[in-house]
């Protein structure tokens, strides 16, 4: 079994259009780095500087990892990892 | 083009005004381009110079919208003290290609008016468009 990973519209140019692709890590960063040896380019996207892109959203099944462990959130077969570009913005 | 109804623009300016002088956000759900379901978001940072969705409440509408085949149409929010042009943050932090971004400016020069622009944000591009409203 492997880890299901929900990617959003704007990412998936690195995943042939696919809005979902499976994965394999014992935490977060190991099954993004195993992402991006299938879909070279993708992780740069998701990491910057050794943590999580502040306007990146990234779920474990229905919690936002930020409230998990970040990076070193442990993830496991089954589980649902959802990304969604934050909605943001501003008048500056 | 963005086609939309005058009671969804009536929704979208009745937000900003409620949330002013803090900026409003929210979405409007459809599908094949047709805004139909209006979402407003709470505005995590509830502030005057910044929105941002909250995480949790985006997670759990953007699922429902999935489970309803829409996407998000028109994402929309205010800004209170200047027009409704989108700025270098809101361009940067654009992420929905397929999206309308509506803006409505509520700055209080504008009297009882609402400024309301749409455009579509593309690899940084900012390109403004026509609101018809039916």
């Amino acid at each position: 079994m492997a880890i299901e990973v929900r990617i959003p519209t704007i990412l998936r140019t690195y995943t042939d259009g696919a809005k979902a692709v499976d994965a394999e890590g014992a935490t977060l960063d190991e099954l993004i780095s195993n992402l991006e040896a299938q879909h070279p380019g993708i992780k740069d996207r998701l990491v910057d500087q050794g943590a999580l892109r502040r306007f990146v959203n990234v779920y474990l099944n229905d919690e936002d990892v930020r409230f998990l462990g970040g990076l070193g959130t442990p993830v496991s077969d089954g589980d649902t990892v959802t990304v969604l570009p934050a909605v943001a913005g501003g008048s500056r | 083009m963005l086609t939309i109804s005058q009671d969804l623009v009536d929704k979208i300016i009745a937000h900003a005004r409620a949330d002013h002088p803090d900026e409003a956000c929210g979405v409007i759900a459809g599908r094949g381009g047709v805004p139909e379901r209006f979402v407003p978001m709470e505005n995590a940072e509830r502030s005057p110079t910044f929105y941002r969705f909250d995480s949790m409440e985006q997670l759990r509408v953007w699922r429902e919208m999935d489970d309803r085949d829409e996407e998000p149409v028109v994402i929309y929010h205010s800004h209170t003290a200047t027009e409704a042009y989108p700025s270098r943050t809101d361009v940067s932090y654009a992420s929905e290609p397929d999206a309308h971004y509506v803006l409505v400016s509520t700055r209080e020069e504008l009297g009882e008016k609402v400024e309301l622009r749409s455009y579509r944000i593309v690899d940084g591009v900012i390109t403004e468009e026509e609101v018809t409203i039916t």
